[in-house]
C-alpha cells in the first residue's frame, strides 16, 4: 500500500499556481467566478435581501424577494401537519425523544445491549407520546403529520428491519439451500422494484386480502412495508459485512467450544457489523430521504406538511419558500449524518 | 449429502458405476433440515392461500372477478403523453404499454445525461484547481443531502416558472425554454427520421467495430482517419437517403400563435422528471467516478506521464480505462436506482407506468393484477439493465486483465 501516491491530479499546489498557473486553470478560474457573479446577486437578493421575514401575504406579494413571513407564521403546521394543535407538546416530546436516542446511538461507548433496549422503549414512548392512551387524549394516526412522521417512520422501521435484515443475511449465507433460496428470491424482489410499488401494493393490494371487516391502520402498513424495504437493503449490507469476517475467526470459535450460535452473536456478527458502519449510515440517510414517498399514499411528512401550508387560502403559493425550508431540514440532518459517518470510519478503523 | 459428492468423484474415475442423479444433487443443495426447508415453504404456500382465499372473497363482495380479461376493457381515460397513439376508450393493456414506454424514455434519457453529466463532474471533483472542486463538492453535497422527490417537486416548480411561450427564454438560438415545456432544434426527415437515425446508428456502431479491430491488429489509427470515417459514418446514410428523394430540412422551433411550433419538444413534466432524475443521479456518479480514478494507483499516472503523455491524455488512455473496472459495477446500481425512481413521475404529474397503473387500479378495482404488473415490469427491467451491464462489464475485466 505504501507504493501508492496521490495521484498526479491531487499533487497539493499553492492556491495561485492552481487557480491561475495556467491557460486551462485561468479559464475554469474565470468561468466559476463568472457563474458565481452571475447566479449568486439574484439568489442573495431572493433569499434575504428582498425577503419579506416579518409581514403578511400582502406585504410578501409586494416584495420580490422570498416570503420567510410565511414559513414563520405556518411554522407549527409544517412542523407538526394535522396534530391537533392544544397536543402540541407531546408532539414536541416525541421529536425530543427521537433526535435524543439519535444523539445517544451517536457515542460508540454506548452502543451495548442497553441501546437496543432503550430504541425500544423509546420507539413504545413515542407511539404513546403521539397516539395517547391513559392520561392523554387519543389521536388517531390520519391526524399525525410532519416531522414526528418522518422521523418515526424512518428511525422505527429501521428498528424493525434490523433483526429481519440480520435473519435474511444470514439465511442468504446459509449451506441449506431451500432457506437461501428463500432468502435471494426476498431480498432480489424488494430491491428490484420501486419502493412506491411496496407502498401502492401496502395501501391497495393489502387491505383487500385481509378477512372481511379487519383492518389494519394505514400508518402501521406504511411503516411495516418500509421495515421490509429496508430489511432487504440492510441485508446485503450485513452479508458483505460477514463476508469480510476471515473464516479464522469462526474455526477458532468452534475450537474453544462455543456452539455456532455462539459463534454468531460473540465473534461473527459484532466484527461483521463493525465493519460495515458506514454504509448503514449511508442506507440510514437514504431512508430518512425515502420516507418522504409516503406523501404520494397520501400521508402528511415533513415535505407533505409543508407543501399543505402552501395550499392554505390566505398563503396560497408560497411552495418555494416551503420547499427551501424542507431542504434545510433535510440538509442539515443528511449532512450531519455523512460527516458522522466519515469520522465513524476513522474512528473505528483497527490497526 | 456426503455420499453425493462421493459418488460424484467416484463415477468419473470408474465409468462402471451410476452417476449422481438429480435426486443426490437436490439432496446435497439441501444440505440438512430438509422437512423444515419444506415446511417454510409449505408455511408460505399456505399464507398466499389464505390471502388469495379472502382477495376472491372480498374482489366477489365488490363484484369484481379476479384475472387479467379487464386489461383488454376500454379505458377511460386520456394520458397526458404518450409514445404511441393513445386515446380514451383505447384498452387498459394499451396504456399500461404507454405508461412502459414512457418509464423506458425517461430513465434511458436520463441515464445518458446522468452519466455525461456525472463523469465530467466527477472528473472536476479531482481538478487542482479548488474553485472547481469545491463548486462540483457543493454540487454534490445538495443533491445528496435532499429528499430525491423534494428535488422533482421543485424542478416542477422552477419549469413551471419559466415565461410563456411568446417571451420565451432562448439560452442559444434554437433552444427556447417555455412553461409550456422545452424546444429544441431538430433535422426533418419528411416521415422518415426513424429509418435514417437507425441507419447513422448502425453505421456508427459498424465503424466502430472496424477501427477497434484495426487496433488490435495494426495499432491506433490516425485522428484524421478516425474523424473522417465517424463523419462517413453520418453523411452516408444521409446521402443515401436524399439519394432515394427524402428532403431534409432543419426543423427549427418557432413561436406561432399563441404556442410553438416545430423541432422536439419535452413537456414540463418530462423535462421536469428526466433532468431531476438525471442530476440527482449525475452526483452519485460523480462520486463514484471519483473513486474509481482515485483507485488507479499513482505509479500509473507517473508512469504515463514519463512517457510523455498529456495530462487529458493520461486520463483517457490510461487512468480512465482502468478505474471502469471499478467504476462500472456501481453505475449499474445508479442506474438501477434511476429507473426505479422514475416512478415518482406519479407525483408530478407524468404519466409513467406506475401512475397509469394506479389509476387503472382506481378505476378497475384490480389491485392484485396491477400490483402484479408493476412489480413484473421493474423486476424484468432491472434483470435487464443487469444483464446489460454485467456483459459489459465482463469485457471491461477482460479487457484490463488481457496483458
Amino acid at each position: 500500500m505504501s507504493a501508492l501516491r496521490p495521484p498526479a491530479l491531487l499533487d497539493r499546489s499553492p492556491l495561485l499556481k492552481a487557480t491561475v498557473g495556467s491557460r486551462g486553470n485561468l479559464t475554469l478560474s474565470v468561468a466559476v467566478l463568472l457563474l458565481a457573479a452571475l447566479a449568486l446577486p439574484p439568489m442573495l437578493r431572493w433569499l434575504l435581501l428582498d425577503a419579506t421575514f416579518i409581514g403578511t401575504a400582502e406585504s410578501c406579494k409586494a416584495a420580490s424577494g422570498a416570503c420567510w413571513a410565511f414559513i414563520g407564521e405556518k411554522l407549527k403546521f409544517v412542523v407538526l401537519g394535522f396534530y391537533p394543535q392544544d397536543q402540541a407538546p407531546r408532539a414536541y416530546a416525541a421529536i425530543g425523544l427521537l433526535i435524543g436516542l439519535v444523539g445517544l446511538s451517536a457515542i460508540p461507548r454506548l452502543w451495548s445491549r442497553w441501546l437496543a433496549a432503550a430504541w425500544v422503549a423509546g420507539l413504545v414512548a413515542v407511539l404513546w407520546l403521539l397516539g395517547g392512551g391513559g392520561p392523554l387524549a387519543p389521536v388517531p394516526t390520519d391526524k399525525w403529520g410532519g416531522l414526528p412522521v418522518t422521523l418515526l417512520l424512518s428511525l422505527g422501521s429501521f428498528i424493525l428491519a434490523f433483526p429481519l435484515a440480520i435473519l435474511l443475511a444470514l439465511a442468504r449465507r446459509s449451506k441449506l439451500g431451500g432457506v437461501r433460496l428463500y432468502a435471494v428470491l426476498l431480498i432480489e424482489t424488494v430491491r428490484g422494484v420501486p419502493f412506491i410499488a411496496i407502498l401502492y401494493a401496502s395501501t391497495l393490494l393489502f387491505p383487500l386480502m385481509l378477512p372481511a371487516g379487519a383492518a389494519i391502520d394505514k400508518f402501521a402498513r406504511a411503516a411495516v412495508a418500509l421495515s421490509i424495504f429496508v430489511a432487504a437493503y440492510l441485508a446485503e449490507i450485513v452479508r458483505a459485512g460477514l463476508q469480510a469476517v476471515p473464516r479464522g475467526q469462526s474455526e477458532a470459535a468452534a475450537s474453544l467450544g462455543l456452539t455456532h450460535w455462539q459463534t454468531l452473536r460473540l465473534i461473527v456478527l459484532p466484527q461483521a457489523l463493525k465493519e460495515v458502519i458506514a454504509p448503514i449510515v449511508n442506507l440510514a440517510v437514504g431512508i430518512f430521504q425515502d420516507t418522504t414517498l409516503v406523501a404520494i399514499i397520501g400521508m402528511f411528512d415533513l415535505l407533505n406538511a409543508a407543501r399543505a401550508a402552501a395550499t392554505d387560502p390566505q398563503w396560497i403559493g408560497f411552495y418555494a419558500e416551503a420547499y427551501v425550508f424542507v431542504a434545510a431540514v433535510y440538509f442539515v440532518f443528511c449532512f450531519a449524518a455523512a460527516r458522522y459517518s466519515l469520522w465513524l470510519e476513522r474512528h473505528l478503523r483497527t490497526p | 449429502m456426503v455420499d453425493g459428492v462421493m459418488n460424484a468423484s467416484a463415477g468419473n474415475e470408474e465409468p462402471g458405476r451410476a452417476r449422481p442423479g438429480i435426486p443426490a444433487f437436490i439432496r446435497l443443495w439441501l444440505g440438512g433440515w430438509p422437512l423444515a426447508q419444506i415446511a417454510l415453504y409449505l408455511g408460505t404456500l399456505l399464507l398466499f392461500v389464505w390471502l388469495g382465499r379472502n382477495l376472491v372473497a372480498n374482489m366477489a363482495r365488490l363484484g369484481l372477478t379476479p384475472g387479467f380479461e379487464f386489461l383488454e376493457h376500454a379505458a377511460n381515460y386520456e394520458i397526458g403523453e404518450s409514445f404511441i397513439a393513445y386515446a380514451a376508450g383505447d384498452s387498459y393493456a394499451r396504456a399500461a404499454l404507454a405508461g412502459l414506454l414512457n418509464t423506458i424514455v425517461v430513465s434511458a434519457l436520463g441515464c445518458l445525461v446522468a452519466t455525461v453529466l456525472g463523469v465530467a463532474l466527477g472528473i472536476a471533483r479531482l481538478s487542482i484547481n479548488p474553485l472547481v472542486s469545491r463548486l462540483v463538492q457543493a454540487y454534490v453535497e445538495v443533491l445528496r443531502n435532499t429528499p430525491l422527490l423534494l428535488q422533482l417537486f421543485a424542478w416542477n416548480t422552477v419549469i413551471h416558472l419559466l415565461p410563456v411561450p411568446r417571451q420565451a427564454l432562448s439560452p442559444l438560438p434554437g433552444v427556447l425554454l417555455t412553461n409550456r415545456g422545452l424546444f429544441l432544434p431538430a433535422v426533418d426527415a419528411g416521415g422518415h427520421g426513424a429509418v435514417v437515425a437507425a441507419a447513422i446508428v448502425a453505421a456508427i456502431v459498424a465503424t466502430w467495430l472496424v477501427l477497434k479491430r484495426r487496433r488490435r491488429l495494426a495499432g491506433p489509427a490516425p485522428r484524421r482517419v478516425v474523424v473522417l470515417a465517424y463523419a462517413a459514418a453520418v453523411l452516408l446514410p444521409v446521402g443515401i437517403a436524399a439519394g432515394f428523394g427524402v428532403a431534409f430540412a432543419p426543423d427549427i422551433p418557432t413561436l406561432g400563435g399563441f404556442n410553438i411550433r416545430g423541432g422536439v419538444s419535452m413537456t414540463p413534466e418530462f423535462a421536469a422528471l428526466m433532468l431531476g432524475l438525471a442530476v440527482n443521479a449525475s452526483a452519485s456518479i460523480a462520486e463514484t467516478v471519483r473513486a474509481g480514478i482515485l483507485a488507479v494507483p499513482g505509479g500509473q499516472w507517473e508512469a504515463a506521464r514519463a512517457l510523455g503523455l498529456r495530462p487529458f491524455a493520461v486520463l483517457r488512455l490510461v487512468v480512465l480505462p482502468q478505474a471502469l473496472r471499478i467504476i462500472i459495477p456501481v453505475m449499474t446500481s445508479s442506474y438501477l436506482s434511476l429507473t426505479k425512481n422514475s416512478s415518482l413521475a406519479v407525483a408530478i404529474g407524468f404519466p409513467d407506468l406506475v401512475s397509469i397503473l394506479n389509476t387503472t387500479a382506481n378505476v378497475t378495482g384490480q389491485a392484485l393484477e396491477v400490483i402484479a404488473l408493476m412489480l413484473g415490469a421493474y423486476l424484468t427491467l432491472s434483470l435487464a439493465t443487469s444483464a446489460v451491464m454485467n456483459v459489459y462489464n465482463r469485457r471491461s475485466v477482460l479487457r484490463g486483465e488481457r496483458r
